[in-house]
């Protein structure tokens, strides 16, 4: 622990940095379209501004539920595809932001709220949970980080941090652990760079402060009492009452397991807390966060071009479609467009991409069914030969780091289609029909998913639910067809939709997504011989890219559901704000009501239906 | 649905088919063909129906030219210098900021020299993204393909990569990237060409020049020769046609 670090010049620097920001940002309002003219009809102008950049402003806070009604029961928007937070610091306010949308299809609608920094996490604002639960988790999350209080929710405790965290880690002056620097590049990597550990370069070691009346030896698990109280608060007093038990004589008692996190069949770090009556689930708790890394915070340090092979360890078996929605979002701030043969690209990357996670959440469906891993390996084998194919294109199997502003880091070459054309045509149909002869009609996998997991198609529509889960409820809402982007609108294909809502509609579903994958990969690979040889690149290609002061909410349809990127710029070499709306997070919300009143071990089967990668949930 | 158990058996008949399979084809490459292909490759065909793995301790992945692990530096074997300015650019695009380099300075004159003092990569950081190699326009760093690096005592000593660790002879590089390799070359004579005709225009607009100068026209030309002079020093970054190449 040698001399303290000299704070001065990066701190001079970054306020020279922001000084300039400052001076670049030019603010314009956001043009208000016909929904945002009749809310502002019904309220009046004082109340519903245009808000800078994109959506509406609410000018109270303490009138956000009274929109929210407007909107959820005028003009009909049914669910909240993301809720988040942005703190603008020199201003004093944390600025609340929703994208509500039609499940028609069609842009989404922006609303935002202010709440001074001073009164987040006092006074608060209006939670929207009883209006549209598909916020419950999220509301948490910008508590969580951002230090918001919403009244009237129901649970309002921490998700992805621990009880025993001070602060709130999103406010922008907040730091972290071994913090050196606001905006990255670092200045001490170069020119005069002499390694050393970020442990010897922080004076004060790992930085790490409780909260108040918070001692750490004295720790005996706080956050679970809180946790189980909530849980035992509902329960009605007295015991069950009308099990069947009862009748027989026999006494039951409410039993509490914890499942997880070290636990082979929740897909990762994730715990369920289970209330047991019986083998019955009667109520269920979830605990996040042991894989929060705060990707969030990080970003917003990075560069824009340093953040894309982080958005590769987002869902890290899907890393494709990841990048495509974080590069298409800053393409659309940057106003350029990729070149045709690079947009190509990506949508056969990307619907390789979606056969692969397919293959890989049915084999491990059935794992979680307890057929250990005969299936699961057949379907492994398969999306391995997209692994290759993927690491001999791009060089690395899984994080990918391929796609650049503008275009792709690298060509394909005509064997390396060859192949992709044998998989799709010969290969993955085959592997697809064995699939299907293996599992569809089998009476043991029909037993066990058929009617397990139900969610009618409205419930899913308030719980924001998106993807296969979405589609197996009956309901036709995919981004590549109800808000399409890149080159999705040039091919012929079905969006499949099942109408049981089950385990075993979300597994038909994924087998006819993914033949339909094949479908535009077809479709892809015959027209993508029209373009330029070479031509992956649009404009000079830059490590430095300055994007002019905006904001974005770009989504795209990955396997697993919505995945949004909200992003403001001010114009610098750094994301102001940027959050991540994952789809496994916000598909997790609906797990309780799907697994309350069913047994224990369909609670693993219908959290492996709804297919989550932790490395998304807890970011 | 028809009987009862009949879905069950349609199953398992799939199982016996990959039963079957898994033989079928190491049956295949017993007699004339064995030692042909090596059995890695052969596993890893996207034809091959049987069995896909590999025993790897024994047996290792052929790995493809673009894979990318932990970076290295490149050294000419020709002049034996290191190809690394110093310029900066690895460390500013490195996503977790884990390069650092100590840039020369002249003793005398206290003004930077293009060539690393000091350079370090930690390891244990590296998120292997390979933008460093991507956005070098001296094409001195390059990604390497072992992936056998691991320590098993201190991280702080065994894994923080100094200057000596990191750098490879340019056989090396040459060895496992083939195309990349070739593509250099092309870049190099291409320069080279570039050079030979930016001199020989240089000599014609210096004889030019000389000869206006003795006819007694003042300045005008000589305006006209400064670009050509000035480009003719600065090569141009040839990583920017990196990806236009079609490898193979």
């Amino acid at each position: 622990m040698a001399e303290a670090t000299t704070p001065v010049p990066p701190a001079a620097k970054t306020a020279a940095r922001a000084e300039k920001a400052e001076k670049k940002l030019v603010i314009t309002l956001a043009t208000m379209t016909p929904e945002m003219m009749s809310l502002q009809e019904h309220f009046g102008a004082d109340l519903i501004q245009p808000a800078p950049n994109e959506g509406v402003l609410i000018a109270d806070s303490a009138r956000l539920a009274d929109v929210a009604l407007f909107l959820h029961d005028e003009l009909h928007l049914e669910s909240i595809a993301n809720a988040t937070a942005t703190d603008y610091v020199k201003e004093g306010y944390i600025e609340l932001v929703y994208h509500a949308q039609h499940i028609t299809g069609g842009l989404p609608l922006c609303f935002k709220t202010r709440v001074p920094r001073g009164d987040a996490d006092t006074v608060g604002l209006p939670s929207l949970t009883p209006l549209y639960p598909g916020v419950e988790f999220q509301e948490r999350e910008i508590y969580d980080l951002y230090g918001v209080r919403f009244n009237g929710h129901p649970d309002l405790r921490r998700i992805l941090l621990w009880e025993g965290f001070n602060g709130y880690p999103m406010r922008k002056d907040w730091h972290e652990a071994y913090y050196e620097q606001d905006t990255k590049p670092y200045d001490s990597r170069w020119p005069g760079g002499t390694h050393r550990l970020a442990e010897e370069r922080v004076p004060w070691a790992d930085n790490v402060n409780y909260p108040p009346n918070f001692n750490p030896d004295e720790y005996k698990g706080i956050p679970d009492a809180g946790l189980y109280d909530t849980m035992r608060a509902e329960a009605p007093t007295g015991g069950p009452t009308d099990t069947p038990f009862l009748a027989t004589g026999i006494q039951t008692d409410e039993l509490i397991v914890n499942m997880g996190p070290q636990h082979p069949s929740t897909h990762g770090v994730l715990r369920m807390v289970v209330k047991l009556d019986g083998e019955t689930i009667t109520d269920l708790k979830l605990v996040l966060g042991y894989l929060h890394r705060n990707h969030e915070k990080i970003a917003e340090r990075n560069t824009w071009l340093h953040n894309i092979p982080f958005t590769d360890r987002l869902d890290y078996i899907t890393g494709m479609p990841n990048e495509m929605g974080y590069v298409q979002g800053v393409e659309k701030l940057m106003k350029i467009k990729p070149t045709e043969r690079a947009d190509y690209l990506r949508v056969i990357m990307c619907e390789l991409t979606r056969v692969a996670s397919h293959f890989w959440s049915i084999g491990f469906l059935l794992n979680d069914l307890g057929a250990f891993y005969t299936p699961a390996l057949y379907f492994i084998t398969e999306r391995e030969f997209v692994m290759d194919l993927f690491d001999e294109i791009t060089g690395s199997r899984m994080m990918n780091n391929y796609m650049r502003f503008g275009g792709v880091a690298r060509d394909v070459t005509p064997a390396q289609f060859e192949r992709i054309r044998y998989l799709v045509t010969d290969r993955f149909p085959k592997a697809i029909d064995e699939m299907e002869r293996l599992l569809s009609d089998n009476e043991i996998v029909r037993a066990r998913t058929i009617g397990v997991g139900y969610l009618s198609a409205d419930r899913c529509v308030a719980y924001s639910v998106t993807g296969p889960v979405l589609r197996a409820s009956g309901v036709p809402y995919d981004l590549r067809r109800s808000d399409p982007y890149s080159l999705y609108d040039r091919f012929d294909f079905d969006v499949p939709v099942l109408y049981g809502g089950d385990v075993y509609d979300r597994y038909r579903v994924r087998v006819l997504e993914m033949r339909q994958s094949l479908r535009i990969l077809e479709q892809a690979l015959a027209q993508i011989e029209q373009t330029k040889v070479g031509d992956i690149q649009a404009g000079k290609k830059a490590y430095v890219h300055r994007v002019p002061a905006g904001e974005v909410y770009s989504r795209v349809e990955t396997p697993k559901g919505e995945l949004g990127f909200y992003m403001v710029s001010d114009g610098g070499q750094n994301a102001y704000r940027y959050h991540v709306r994952s789809a496994s997070f916000i598909n997790l919300t609906a797990l309780k009501e799907m697994t309350v009143g069913m047994k224990v071990a369909d609670a693993v089967v219908i959290l492996g239906s709804l297919d989550i990668v932790l490395g998304e949930v807890d970011r | 649905m028809s009987l009862l158990g009949s879905g069950i058996l349609k199953g398992l008949g799939v199982t016996l088919k990959h039963f079957i399979q898994t033989y079928a084809e190491d049956f295949k490459y017993i007699g004339k063909k064995a030692g042909i292909e090596p059995r890695p490759l052969r596993r890893q065909n996207p034809g091959n129906h049987g069995m896909v793995t590999i025993e790897y301790p024994k047996e290792h992945m052929v790995m493809p030219e673009n894979f990318r692990y932990i970076p290295f530096l490149v050294k000419d074997t020709v002049t034996n210098e290191d190809k690394c300015t110093s310029c900066g650019i690895c460390a500013k695009v490195c996503p977790p900021q884990c390069i650092w380099i100590l840039r020369t300075e002249d003793p005398m004159t206290k003004r930077p020299v293009p060539a690393p003092k000091e350079f370090h990569i930690d390891t244990s950081v590296c998120m292997n993204c390979g933008f460093c190699a991507e956005f070098c326009p001296f094409d001195a760093i390059k990604m390497d393909h072992n992936y056998e690096i691991t320590s098993m005592s201190n991280r702080k000593t065994e894994l923080i990569f100094d200057k000596d660790r990191l750098m490879m002879p340019d056989t090396y590089h040459a060895g496992i990237h083939p195309a990349d390799w070739a593509r250099e070359l092309e870049d190099k004579k291409a320069e080279e060409a570039k050079k030979k005709a930016a001199a020989e225009a240089k000599a014609v607009a210096d004889a030019k020049k000389a000869a206006a100068a003795a006819a007694g026209t003042p300045a005008g030309p000589a305006t006209k020769t400064a670009p050509a002079t000035k480009t003719a020093p600065t090569p141009k970054p040839p990583a920017a046609a990196a990806p236009a190449e079609p490898a193979q």
